[in-house]
């Protein structure tokens, strides 16, 4: 791996520092929610879950569970002072399925009731005590299903420009085709918890593994009716999120809070693995079909995509998830007429959520899968139509510029990455010598493919896109920072403190990073759509500007420059602790609370147009692949990434979420298989069943550079650009080189379904 | 009497008198000594971030260490032991400064499991070269990084200062714990009984007279009954501190493995048999479940899919029962009779498994096909050993998991090729033969048609590769590059 230290290290703030919890890490002495001291009063709670997917609650004896040992209360949805639900859009999420008698089940492992008892094992033994008698009925599992039933979340949603069906009808040549794609589970090593401890009155406080504690504070608010003042949700960090942690806390921390309130105790709930997994929401399942018209060289004429997403049983956030799955139906490729038009799907599983890339993997996926179609039609290299379709650069004349929502694709450096990476990455001489290998042998086979992407950043639900932060200076010069950014393990944190250390001036030893609390910034938006460091960056920024133009005020020196500990003008010169300590002397304010909003965002999805993104991301990766034709047992040989994150903050913590990145998509589409049965039960639900890469799925080569030329045109903190999504889709590239290899051995393309584990490409041969 | 529950955390004296026999390790360090270091990720033995070092003296006075899940090892399995967890490395250890500095760690929950497998390493001077270290930490999984830099943290570490070396100072305390404790475990609660005999003697007379009682090897399968199917038995008795049955005797024939002999220990001398046993056993489970199950529990606990029994049946391995003083023998195929049943009395035991050297080591292949390469459950295993003789086959002896409710040999494809020329037509036979032995089933971990169709080209395989060499995608530096089809044309 290679690393660009010295061109980015402009001030000693800004640099590839390691994250900055990393020695506690290693020490173990990093504390995440579970290793806070317990104290003696706690109480520990478990979800009873139900044993159907489908159908209603004619009967529940709860007796056995009170009687139980150490069980001091067991809590229903009739004990929910309020709506009793945690959907964070819409209202459709019932928190506890136990109501009154009976109560609605809507999918296999949906919470019925809480178990508050004086330890973990024994809620949990408790919860299995429940007499339940369930009227069943035929659950919804599949998108075929739902399309039978005719079970939606809303309404079909579509997106077009031009007149794509009569651009197909025209085109010389024409292609039709499907993938069906696979979820994911998020596997966080931290499974959801929370702990909640009641305060004087109606206040409480909540310690959650949440990507989105004003949510948190909003649900517990709404389910406890009690005012969001009256709530302090806190989180330090995550033991991982990946957007598993962007809505599915909410009932985990509703139970804490419910049972502390109740009980008038502390109150914790950890999830046991296998709940957690069968409990929680994960990436949805899609199913994609197109139609594509095309000439002999290529270049697409016009495309119509259609998308179904099985969404689960409630909406969770899967409207915008299928949105960002439209919007990313053209990956980094222009289309002269499309049309794209998306299905939402309701069925009996857990409700699909938020998971790293949000809908974009799927929407790329759909339309690699046409391109491979188009080369496999043409018999082009995938790469020559890859090349041949992408939007026209940054800075050309912009004919193939506009997206199908409406939006000038205006900072396209695509095609020059991919021309890069593919020279670095040998891939044309790569591509021939693999033909040449493969002919040789028979039972063992290669592939490699190159796969691009391109990455819309800023929540399409465009009021997210604001941020806030609060910075205080001490008298002794220390700062306190704090933001409404959560860190999951992304850097965010040490990225958002490297930002103040360097607007000041100061070491980065000066700034104390403090846990996210709502009573500290009000009103966050989730730290998801890679936004966190955009966003939360510049909120500190802005609190950083007010805090420097004060003391510049004060100081009669506004030409000052912040470096090196000190504060330098023409008319002369003070250390950072001097200019701080008389700044409080003449009664200056030394706390600022800073704020940022988007800009340029207008998107309007009455008419499917606008511009829904600051900007986009780019990179691209080239991975070759061994495939053994006789069992379907695969390998990456070598991977190259090459990917634009614009100036970066910090380049090894960048290189870090792109190389996770890539691996988790590569898990996505190969090993990660989610297995529901015919009844709706998750078979799947425990790593001894549900595979995400070892160690030894690494490719043995692997080469990740950072773009040197990489500049966010945008007006972004320090022109750097979100680095936390875009780089899962890389991982599409081996699913692609996957399918080059199974070329080889089947003699002819077949297109796979994903993930394309080794059963499936045996049994495609 | 026998002492109270004592072992060393960290080098502390710790007694636990009180402890439930069932309580985890884990949850012990965790919730009653306030070491929350080590993390539970799914209380299963599949992720690592629980992963503590067990250090212990073998008979001869030796230390012996390994990494374990704690959140599957019970405590009294840890009695006359020494736990070390993350806390004790200090936090400026070369590797931790490597992986801190490396950016080895992002949300870092499961970091301090990946660092005491790393300091494992590190203590035992084990190979630092990336594929090696991606065996050492196999049974870590991270969510995060990708792995890079905690592969090359390994190398990193190395290079840097040596850190002092603790492993005298851990023999001399141990030996003096051994002297103190001075004999078995016999640990008696509210909650249950945990006895721990120290000779294969006394461990026959205690299964016999409690024949109720389970039996305990490396608590591997056991941990998870207690930790997702809330087993709380009444009795165990413990193999793990019988000196007599954790020897491997090896001589002409064979070997044979006693009853508390480790996956870990029982590789190396595996592997000398024939090359693929040491292949199979590198991606059995993980080193922390290695570590602690046992060669003979992988025998008794009857799993359809467990790894060890196809690659022995193959071989011809014999079990040995024992109940009491009485002892008999069994072909190991034969132990199996149906799903979840053995042929093993109530008090009786696995006391050894007779493993015979092969005619040629490379006569020999064993194929674990599973979702994952590493630290996953086979969807089908298949061991084959064939003895060619002028052309001729001699001897054919073929095992598979995952194909059948048992472990079970194939021996309508055996008698297809035995006696017959080792050709194309022969293996044919074999290959349709194998529908008559097997009809397996569809589950989460692959349907019936695959397993059949895996299971036949692995006759293809063999085929091929006795004849052109290896020809698979795992097995580090077995990778054989583009020289079959010109060796196939000469």
């Amino acid at each position: 791996m290679s690393m660009d230290g010295a061109r980015f290290a402009k001030t000693a703030a800004i640099g590839p520092v390691p994250h900055d919890s990393a020695a506690r890490h290693v020490a173990g002495s990093a504390r995440y929610a579970d290793d806070i001291p317990e104290p003696q009063e706690m109480v520990h709670l478990a979800l009873a879950l139900a044993t159907i997917a489908r159908g209603r609650i004619a009967s529940a004896d709860l007796e056995p569970v009170r009687a139980a040992p150490g069980v001091l209360a067991v809590l229903t949805g009739d004990d929910v002072p309020g709506i009793n639900d945690t959907g964070p859009v819409v209202h459709d999420e019932p928190a506890l399925a136990l109501s009154g008698a009976g109560g609605e089940i809507s999918y296999h492992g949906q919470a019925l009731f809480i178990v508050v008892a004086t330890s973990r094992k024994a809620a949990r033994a408790a919860a299995l005590l429940a007499l339940i008698d369930y009227e069943e009925e035929r659950p919804v599992l599949s998108i075929d299903d739902a399309i039978a039933a005719e079970t939606y979340i809303s309404a079909p949603y579509r997106m077009a420009r031009g007149d794509a069906v009569a651009a197909i009808a025209a085109a010389p040549r024409r292609a039709k085709g499907r993938i069906g794609i696979g979820g994911q589970d998020h596997f966080y090593l931290e499974g959801q918890i929370a702990v909640a401890t009641p305060g004087e009155g109606d206040e409480i406080h909540v310690l959650s593994s949440t990507q989105h504690p004003s949510e948190v504070q909003a649900v517990l608010a709404h389910n406890l009716l009690i005012p969001a003042n009256a709530v302090t949700v806190e989180v330090r960090r995550m033991g991982g999120g990946f957007g598993g942690k962007e809505t599915q806390g909410n009932l985990i921390a509703l139970a804490a809070a419910l049972a502390a309130r109740v009980i008038g105790r502390p109150a914790k709930l950890r999830l046991d693995r296998d709940d957690d997994m069968i409990l929680t929401g994960k990436r949805h399942p899609f199913r994609i079909e197109y139609e594509v018209g095309f000439d002999d060289e290529g270049r697409v004429l016009g495309v119509r995509f259609e998308q179904w997403a099985n969404c689960g049983w409630s909406a969770d956030l899967s409207g915008a998830i299928a949105d960002r799955a439209m919007f990313h139906a053209d990956n980094a490729y222009f289309y002269p007429a499309v049309e794209i038009v998306s299905h939402r799907c309701r069925t009996n599983l857990c409700s699909m959520t938020a998971f790293r890339g949000f809908g974009g993997p799927q929407g790329v996926l759909g339309a690699e899968r046409m391109i491979a179609h188009i080369a496999e039609e043409t018999g082009l290299d995938p790469l020559t139509v890859r090349r041949r379709n992408f939007y026209a650069p940054m800075g050309a004349i912009p004919v193939r510029s506009i997206t199908p929502y409406g939006m000038m694709v205006e900072d396209c450096v695509i095609e020059e990455i991919v021309d890069e990476l593919a020279a670095a990455a040998r891939y044309a001489e790569r591509r021939a010598a693999i033909a040449e290998w493969n002919a040789l042998n028979p039972v063992m086979k290669r592939g490699i493919a190159l796969s691009p992407v391109k990455f819309g950043i800023s929540f399409t639900t465009t009021f997210l896109n604001q941020a806030g932060a609060l910075v205080l200076i001490y008298q002794d010069g220390s700062v306190m920072l704090n933001h409404g950014g959560t860190e999951m393990g992304q850097g965010l944190y040490q990225k958002v403190a490297q930002v103040a250390a360097a607007e000041f001036g100061l070491p980065l030893s000066a700034v104390r990073i403090t846990a996210t609390r709502t009573d500290k910034v009000p009103n966050t938006s989730p730290t998801a759509a890679s936004s966190g460091s955009d966003m939360n960056g510049m909120a500190v920024k802005d609190a950083c500007d007010q805090l420097k133009a004060r003391i510049l005020a004060h100081l009669g020196a506004p030409d000052a420059v912040f470096a090196s500990g000190h504060i330098r003008w023409s008319g002369g010169e003070a250390t950072w602790e001097e200019a701080v300590k008389s700044a409080y002397f003449a009664r200056v304010s030394l706390a600022a609370s800073g704020f940022y909003a988007t800009p340029k965002l207008a998107w309007n999805r009455d008419t499917g147009t606008g511009r829904p993104f600051y900007y986009f991301a780019y990179g691209a990766a080239v991975t070759e692949v061994l495939f053994d034709s006789l069992t379907g047992e695969n390998r990456m040989l070598r991977a190259d990434i090459l990917h634009d994150v614009g100036r970066s903050l910090n380049p090894a913590i960048d290189l870090g979420q792109i190389e996770g990145g890539f691996i988790q998509g590569v898990g996505w589409l190969t090993t990660e298989e989610l297995v529901w049965d015919a009844k709706g039960a998750l078979r799947t639900h425990a790593p001894s069943t549900y595979k995400i890469p070892t160690a030894g799925d690494r490719p043995d080569e692997m080469n990740i550079r950072l773009w040197r030329k990489g500049e966010n045109r945008e007006l972004t903190i320090r022109r750097s650009k979100a680095v936390g999504e875009p780089p899962l889709m890389l991982g599409i590239s081996a699913f692609l080189a996957l399918e080059e290899a199974l070329k080889a051995a089947a003699g002819r393309w077949r297109p796979l379904d994903a993930p394309a584990t080794a059963e499936r490409l045996l049994m495609a041969l | 009497m026998s002492a109270a529950l004592t072992f060393l955390l960290n080098g502390e004296t710790v007694e636990a008198p009180d402890a439930a026999p069932t309580t985890t390790l884990l949850d012990f360090i965790r919730y009653r000594r306030g070491l929350t270091g080590a993390k539970e990720g799914c209380a299963e033995g599949d992720c690592g971030a629980c992963t503590v070092v067990v250090r212990e003296l073998d008979a001869e006075g030796a230390l012996r260490q390994r990494t374990a899940n704690a959140c599957i090892q019970l405590l009294p399995m840890l009695h006359g032991r020494e736990v070390v967890t993350v806390e004790a490395l200090g936090g400026a250890h070369p590797v931790q400064q490597a992986m801190a500095e490396g950016h080895a760690s992002q949300c870092g929950f499961c970091t301090p499991g990946f660092v005491m497998s790393l300091w494992h390493g590190y203590t035992t001077g084990a190979e630092t070269a990336p594929g090696a270290v991606a065996d050492q930490i196999a049974g870590n999984l991270c969510r995060c990084t990708g792995y890079g830099p905690i592969l090359a943290a390994a190398g990193r570490a190395r290079a840097a200062d040596e850190a002092p070396d603790d492993a005298d100072r851990s023999r001399r305390r141990l030996g003096a714990l051994r002297a103190k404790l001075n004999g078995g475990l016999d640990h008696r609660t509210a909650a249950g009984r945990f006895l721990a005999p120290r000779t294969a003697e006394e461990f026959a007379k205690a299964a016999e007279a409690a024949p109720e009682a389970t039996i305990l090897g490396g608590a591997t399968d056991i941990g998870l009954w207690v930790t997702k199917q809330g087993f709380r038995p009444d009795m165990l008795i413990w193999l793990g501190d019988c000196a007599d049955l954790d020897r491997i005797e090896e001589d002409e024939a064979g070997l044979r493995i006693g009853a508390a002999v480790s996956h870990e220990r029982a590789m190396a001398p595996l592997a000398a048999l024939a090359p693929d046993l040491g292949e199979l056993w590198r991606r059995f489970a993980s080193p922390q479940v290695r570590g602690a199950g046992t060669v003979c529990g992988n025998i008794a606990n009857g799993s359809p899919i467990g790894d060890a029994p196809p690659a022995l049946i193959a071989l011809g391995a014999v079990v040995v029962l024992r109940k009491g003083a009485a002892r008999r023998r069994l072909p190991l195929e034969d132990f199996f009779l149906a799903y979840g049943e053995q042929d093993r009395a109530p008090g009786e035991f696995v006391e050894s498994v007779i493993v015979p050297r092969p005619a040629d080591p490379m006569d020999l292949r064993c194929y674990k096909i599973s979702k994952r390469f590493d630290q996953d459950i086979s969807s089908v295993l298949a061991a084959i050993n064939l003895s060619v003789e002028y052309g001729v086959v001699r001897l054919a002896r073929l095992a598979f998991g995952g194909m059948a409710a048992v472990p079970k040999r194939a021996a309508a494809a055996e008698a297809a090729l035995l006696g017959r020329a080792f050709d194309e037509e022969a293996v044919g036979d074999a290959i349709r033969a194998l529908r008559v032995d097997f009809d397996p089933m569809s589950d989460h971990r692959a349907a019936a048609a695959y397993r059949t169709k895996a299971a036949e080209n692995l006759l293809t395989k063999y085929f091929i590769e006795r004849r052109f060499g290896d020809q698979r995608v795992t097995g580090r530096g077995r990778m054989i590059p583009g020289k079959l089809a010109a060796e196939a044309e000469s």
